[in-house]
C-alpha cells in the first residue's frame, strides 16, 4: 500500500543500445547494427513482399490504392509538420496530376513511362504557381484556402464543360505489365519516403523547420520565406501529382472524382493515426486505414462515418499517433519513480 | 446548388423586369446566406472555433423537425422549437465532450469539427435520409406579386425572419448579461476572464446558440426545397465564404458580406447560368484570403495572419 499523498511519475530513459548505436560506433557489433537496421529492413522488405503474399488481384489493386494515399499522406505530413503549411487540398494535387497525365496520354499518345514524370513536374509547377499567392497565409487561413481549391477546380470543370466535363476523360492506356504497375508505386513510396526523410535533415530542411517555427528569424537571416515555402510546395505537390498520374493509368479514367474530398481527408486521417511529423507514420497510417475502409465497403457510406470517428478519437485521445508511440517504446524504457 | 432556394434564371431580353427580379431575389438570397452564416460567425467570434460541423447541424435540424412532425405527429410550430432546442444541445455536447479538449490547436479544431460533420452527414445518408420524401411544409402557402415579380410568401417570410434575427441578436448582445459576456469574450478573452466570465461556459453557450441559429436557418429555408444531405456541405462552404469575406469574427461584416455574395450570385445566375453560382462563393473565399485575409471588417491585425 502506498501512502495517498505519495506522488509518482513516469521517467523515461534512452536504452543503452540506442546510445551505443549512435554514429560510427554502431559498427562495433552485430546487435547494434541490427538495432539500427531491423526496423528499416522490416519496412522495405515488408512492402516489397506484400504483393507476392496477397491472395487475389483485388487485394493487389488495394495495395496500389493504399500506396497512392500513402504518398498523399507523406506530402501532407512533410508540408504540415516540417514547413508549417497545413494543406487540406490533397485532392487538388491528385486532380492536377491526373488530368495532365490523361491529356498527355489521350491527346499526344504518350505512354505511361513519359506521362508520369511529365505530369509530376508540370503538375508540381502548376500547383506551385497557383498556390503562390496564398503562401503568405498561415494556419487556419491557409487550410481553408487550400480546402477550396479542389472544389473550385471541380466546379469550373463542371460549369465550363472542359476536360470531359462531368463524364471525365476516358480511354487512357493502362500499364502493360501487372507487376510493373504494382512495384512502380511501391518503389516510389519507399524512394520518396527515405528521400524526404533525408531532405528534412539537410540544410534546406533546417530552413524549412525555421519557416515553421519562426518565420521572422528566417527573414532576419536574409532568406526569402516565400521562396522556401514555394520550394516545399513544389516538392509536396510533385509527390501528390505523381500519385494522381499513377491513379489515372490504374483506373484508365480521369474525372471529377479525382478532386473529391476523399483525397483531402483520408491522408490527413492517416497522418494523425500514424503519427504526425514522423514521415513513416503517415505511410503506416494509410496501410491501416485504407484496407479497413475497403473491408467496410459493403456498409456503403457508413465507412466514412467509421473513419471520421477513428480520426476524432485519435485527435482527442492519442494525438501523438502510433509511430511516435512505437518509437518511444523502441528507444526508451520507462519506470515509475517517486517525486 | 442552392437547390433549396430554387433560383429561377430569367430571360435576358426582359430588362425592366430583370432589374426588379434581381433586386427582390438578390435580397432573399442574401438574407438566406446571412442565416447560413450567423451561427458560424457567432461561434468563431466568441471562441475562435471554426465550426466545420455547421452544415451538418443545419441538415440535422431539418431531419429532426421532419421526424417530430411526421413520426411523432407534433404541431409544426412546437416541432420547430423542439428541433432548435435539440440542435442547440447537440452543439453544446460537441463542445463539452470534444472541442474543449483541443481548444487552441487550430488544425485539430478544424479536423475534429470536420470529422464530426462528416460522421453526422454520412451517417444520415446511411440511415436512409435521402430521396424526395423529406420536405417541410411552408409556413404560409401561396404567392404574391411585387412590382410584377411573383414571390411566394415563404420567401418573404425568410426576409422578415432574417431581419428579426439580426435585430434580436443585436439586442441580445447589447442588453442582456449573457449577451454582453459573449461580446466581452469576443473582444478580449483574457480581460473577460479577469472580470469573472467563465471562458468555457461562454464557449459552450456560443456553440449552443450557434447551433440553434443553424437550426433556425434550416427550418426557415428548408420548406423551399427538399431536405438533402448534400446541402450540408454547400451550407458549410457558403457560411465560410460569407464569414471570410466579412472578416472572421465580425457579425456586421458577415451580414454585409452576405449581401455582397448574395447579389453577386444572383447576377451570375441571371447573366452566366446557374452552374457558376458556387464558383462565385469559392472565388470570393480565395480572392479575399489572398488580397485581404482579415476580410472587409475583420477584427484581427493583418500581421497575425500573414508573414
Amino acid at each position: 500500500m502506498t501512502a495517498s499523498n505519495e506522488q509518482r511519475r513516469k521517467e523515461r530513459l534512452d536504452r543503452g543500445i540506442k546510445v551505443r548505436s549512435e554514429g560510427i560506433y554502431a559498427l562495433m557489433s552485430w546487435r547494434e547494427l541490427a538495432y539500427l537496421f531491423l526496423p528499416r529492413v522490416a519496412l522495405i522488405g515488408g512492402l516489397l513482399i506484400l504483393p507476392l503474399v496477397m491472395p487475389s488481384m483485388y487485394w493487389q489493386r488495394v495495395i496500389s490504392i493504399v500506396c497512392i494515399y500513402a504518398l498523399l499522406a507523406l506530402s501532407f505530413d512533410f508540408l504540415a509538420h516540417f514547413v508549417g503549411l497545413v494543406s487540406l487540398g490533397g485532392a487538388f494535387f491528385i486532380g492536377t496530376g491526373s488530368y495532365i497525365a490523361a491529356i498527355l496520354n489521350t491527346t499526344f499518345g504518350l505512354s505511361p513511362i513519359f506521362t508520369i514524370p511529365i505530369a509530376t513536374l508540370l503538375g508540381a509547377g502548376i500547383c506551385t504557381v497557383l498556390l503562390l499567392p496564398c503562401l503568405p497565409l498561415r494556419g487556419v487561413y491557409f487550410a481553408i484556402v487550400t480546402l477550396m481549391y479542389p472544389l473550385l477546380l471541380a466546379r469550373v470543370i463542371e460549369a465550363l464543360d472542359i476536360l470531359g466535363g462531368t463524364d471525365g476523360i476516358l480511354g487512357i492506356e493502362s500499364f502493360t505489365n501487372r507487376w510493373m504497375e504494382q512495384y512502380f508505386i511501391i518503389v516510389m513510396v519507399l524512394v520518396l519516403l527515405f528521400g524526404t526523410r533525408r531532405l528534412v535533415n539537410q540544410d534546406i530542411g533546417l530552413v524549412f523547420r525555421a519557416v515553421k517555427d519562426n518565420d521572422q528569424s528566417v527573414r532576419a537571416s536574409g532568406m526569402s520565406v516565400t521562396y522556401y515555402k514555394s520550394i516545399a510546395v513544389f516538392i509536396a505537390s510533385g509527390i501528390g501529382c505523381l500519385a494522381g498520374a499513377y491513379l489515372v493509368h490504374l483506373y484508365m479514367w480521369a474525372g471529377l472524382s479525382t478532386l473529391a474530398l476523399d483525397f483531402s481527408i483520408l491522408p490527413i486521417a492517416a497522418t494523425v493515426i500514424g503519427g504526425s511529423g514522423t514521415l513513416v507514420g503517415p505511410v503506416l497510417g494509410a496501410f491501416i486505414l485504407v484496407p479497413i475502409s475497403e473491408l467496410l465497403r459493403a456498409f456503403g457510406t457508413l465507412r466514412i462515418v467509421f473513419y471520421a470517428l477513428i480520426l476524432l478519437a485519435f485527435i482527442i485521445f492519442r494525438s501523438e499517433g502510433i509511430m511516435v508511440y512505437g518509437q518511444r517504446k523502441y528507444h526508451q524504457f520507462e519506470k515509475w519513480i517517486k517525486v | 446548388m442552392l437547390d433549396a432556394l430554387r433560383l429561377q434564371p430569367v430571360s435576358r431580353l426582359s430588362f425592366p423586369d430583370n432589374t426588379m427580379h434581381i433586386l427582390i431575389y438578390g435580397t432573399i438570397n442574401s438574407v438566406a446566406l446571412a442565416l447560413f452564416a450567423l451561427g458560424f460567425a457567432m461561434v468563431y467570434g466568441v471562441s475562435r472555433l471554426p465550426n466545420f460541423a455547421h452544415g451538418a447541424l443545419y441538415v440535422t435540424s431539418g431531419f429532426i423537425t421532419w421526424t417530430f412532425i411526421n413520426t411523432l405527429e407534433l404541431n409544426y410550430f412546437i416541432s420547430i422549437l423542439l428541433a432548435m432546442l435539440v440542435t442547440g444541445i447537440i452543439g453544446a455536447l460537441i463542445y463539452q465532450f470534444v472541442l474543449i479538449r483541443i481548444r487552441g490547436m487550430e488544425i485539430s479544431e478544424i479536423m475534429a469539427t470536420y470529422a464530426i460533420g462528416l460522421a453526422i452527414l454520412e451517417g444520415l445518408r446511411w440511415g436512409g435520409f435521402r430521396g424526395l420524401t423529406y420536405t417541410l411544409p411552408a409556413f404560409i402557402e401561396g404567392s404574391t406579386e411585387i412590382a410584377g415579380v411573383s414571390v411566394d410568401y415563404q420567401r418573404l417570410l425568410v426576409v422578415g425572419i432574417g431581419a428579426a434575427v439580426v435585430a434580436v441578436l443585436w439586442l441580445f448582445t447589447h442588453y442582456t448579461r449573457i449577451g454582453l459576456a459573449l461580446r466581452g469574450m469576443a473582444q478580449d478573452e483574457r480581460a473577460a476572464m479577469m472580470l469573472g466570465i467563465d471562458s468555457d461556459l461562454m464557449a459552450l453557450a456560443a456553440m449552443g446558440f450557434g447551433s440553434m441559429l443553424a437550426a433556425l436557418g434550416a427550418v426557415v429555408l428548408l420548406p423551399l426545397g427538399n431536405i438533402v444531405v448534400e446541402a450540408g456541405y454547400n451550407v458549410l462552404i457558403l457560411a465560410i465564404a460569407v464569414c471570410i469575406v466579412g472578416g472572421l469574427g465580425s457579425w456586421i461584416g458577415a451580414v454585409l458580406a452576405a449581401f455582397i455574395i448574395g447579389f453577386a450570385q444572383i447576377l451570375t445566375v441571371v447573366y452566366l447560368g446557374a452552374h457558376y453560382q458556387m464558383v462565385v462563393a469559392l472565388l470570393a473565399i480565395i480572392i479575399t484570403l489572398i488580397l485581404r485575409p482579415s476580410g472587409l471588417f475583420g477584427l484581427q491585425k493583418e500581421l497575425e495572419e500573414r508573414v
